[in-house]
């Protein structure tokens, strides 16, 4: 008897509902589940990339490194919705984010604990793992102190 | 100079819910083109079928279509750019008829985006962006406009107040449009009224009267070469410029957050082939989905510097007597936005207008006309630049 073969779904698990089950990046959600919020490293020519990518667009290779998305970032604009898609209605109101560290930038939500007042474009910001209900895994941009 | 003309043109009513299907939703704009060109479907060589393709349960509809309206056995062909779809289906046209390949192509344009809710049509339109990384969030394509507002706002100083005044001046061309979905008057004081449901945010700092609404309709551009244009035609308006770009899905792969970088690559490219500079355009139809898009459109063709655009909305430059008359069809924000007949909808509005024939909206005597159509949040982006044949 043959075993079947297992399927590598864990991205599924990535946020409020997510869209894609099966990508080569899936470690991104163990890192997740670590604690850190990762992009990749293109292993030839050195170039970052977040969100992750298994492919560098530069110099074609498929040899790539993870790094965490460290240290305070700042808030480039932000929305605060209030109507939803669906499957996201119990979530509204929330708060989608852009984040420039520099080194790359990354597109999420403000934890939805920031009040509304605290929220300005320039703010500086940190990306931090968090835990969702039902097994699920995301990361949410909290205010940072410089 | 190029050797392609548009020969005719046809647009359906844009409508909360057509009552039929899509293929006759696409006859409608097909036959009022054929008869505006005075020819008969068998003078067609071909047709482009454009649309975002998630709203039907039909498959590839080019093939349908081409029966539907006596296209066959001439090649059909489906093209896909979200929104941009329409002009993407022109571009495509002129470039099989340069090439020598056809001589009259039809581009059709259609869009029946009533036959699933409203909840859904954003959820399909939210996937219409990065689907593995952005999506999981819960996005929705007002809130990626609503963030280059955010940013517009804090670095240039424009306001919630500019946008409700390009939604005003749209309301006023759109109250004069027979074919627009939206058609009833809108003022600045139902924006600051927190009762009227214009002032109820959306995705902050958008609000619905910001937003343009979901329709059905179709719409269709008869395209020729020189000799068909010359034997058929006798308001011919010529294609002299084109620009197509793209750019990242995700917000994190882009550098600019105060305009769209493919509307000003595509605006470049379609400048410099036609010749001409943003100061000879005398008519232009921009992409209003929402209110901040032809505020961004405005300095992203170069009828205004960067950070600029309020002071045309203010002084009421871009009204039909200012100095760049924009989207007097009322736009998207009244027209409707059915998806893949937008293109097409632009087109004939600026086609309309080169040939005299747009009446109570008409500018004085227009030789050039430019339609700018955006495919996602700035994913996609076409210019096209036509002249008068007058």
């Amino acid at each position: 008897m043959t075993e079947k073969k297992s399927i590598d779904d864990r991205f599924k698990r990535f946020g409020t509902v997510s869209f894609t089950a099966v990508t080569r990046v899936n470690d991104f959600i163990d890192h997740l589940q670590a604690g850190t919020v990762s992009g990749t490293r293109c292993r030839g020519c050195g170039r970052l990339f977040f969100p992750p990518r298994a492919h560098c667009c530069d110099c074609l290779s498929g040899d790539m490194d993870w790094f965490p998305v460290k240290g305070i970032g700042r808030l480039v604009s932000f929305s605060r919705l209030q109507y939803a898609p669906s499957g996201f209605e119990a979530d509204v109101p929330y708060c989608l984010g852009l984040v420039d560290f520099t080194d790359c930038k990354v597109f999420g939500r403000i934890a939805a604990e920031v009040p509304d007042t605290e929220i300005t474009v320039g703010m500086p910001m940190r990306a931090v793992a968090r835990r969702l209900e039902s097994h699920r895994i995301s990361y949410v941009f909290v205010p940072a102190r410089e | 100079m190029s050797n392609v003309a548009i020969i005719g043109v046809g647009q359906s009513e844009f409508v909360r819910s057509y009552p039929g299907s899509i293929r006759e939703l696409a006859f409608e704009s097909f036959q009022e083109a054929v008869c505006d060109a005075r020819i008969g479907p068998k003078d067609i060589d071909a047709s482009v079928v454009c649309s975002a393709p998630e709203y039907d349960r039909q498959r590839s509809p080019a093939g349908v279509f081409a029966e539907y309206l006596g296209l066959n056995p001439q090649p059909t062909v489906y093209v896909e750019t979200l929104c941009a779809s329409g002009s993407t289906g022109l571009r495509l046209a002129y470039a099989l008829i340069e090439s020598g390949l056809h001589r009259v192509v039809a581009v059709i344009g259609f869009q029946k985006m009533s036959e699933i809710s409203s909840a859904e049509s954003q959820e399909r339109m939210g996937r219409g962006a990065d689907i593995q990384w952005e999506s999981p969030f819960g996005t929705m394509m007002p809130a990626y406009y609503a963030m280059y507002a955010r940013a517009h706002m804090a670095t240039y100083g424009s306001t919630p107040e500019d946008l409700a005044a390009i939604r005003v001046k749209a309301s006023t061309y759109g109250r004069l449009n027979e074919k627009a979905v939206y058609r009833k008057p809108v003022t600045l004081d139902m924006f600051s009224d927190p009762e009227n449901r214009m002032a109820a945010p959306v995705a902050t700092p958008l609000r619905v009267g910001d937003c343009c609404a979901n329709a059905d309709g179709s719409s269709c551009i008869i395209v020729a070469g020189k000799e068909r244009a010359a034997a058929v035609s006798e308001n011919p308006v010529w294609i002299r410029g084109l620009g197509a770009a793209s750019a990242s899905v995700n917000l994190s792969g882009r550098e600019l957050f105060t305009g769209l970088s493919v509307a000003r690559s595509a605006a470049a490219q379609a400048y410099t082939m036609a010749g001409i500079g943003p100061a000879d355009i005398d008519v232009a139809e921009v992409h209003d989905c929402f209110t901040i898009a032809e505020l961004m459109a405005y300095e992203d063709l170069g009828f205004a510097p960067p950070g600029q655009g309020r002071h045309l909305i203010r002084e009421k430059a871009t009204y039909r007597d200012g100095r760049i008359p924009v989207n007097l069809d009322g736009g998207l924000l009244s027209k409707g936005h059915p998806i893949g007949a937008t293109g097409g909808s632009q087109i004939r509005t600026i086609v309309l207008q080169l040939r005299g024939e747009a009446g109570d909206t008409q500018v004085k005597d227009p030789r050039f006309g430019l339609v700018h159509n955006i495919g996602g949040a700035g994913l996609y982006g076409n210019v096209t630049i036509l002249e008068s044949d007058r």
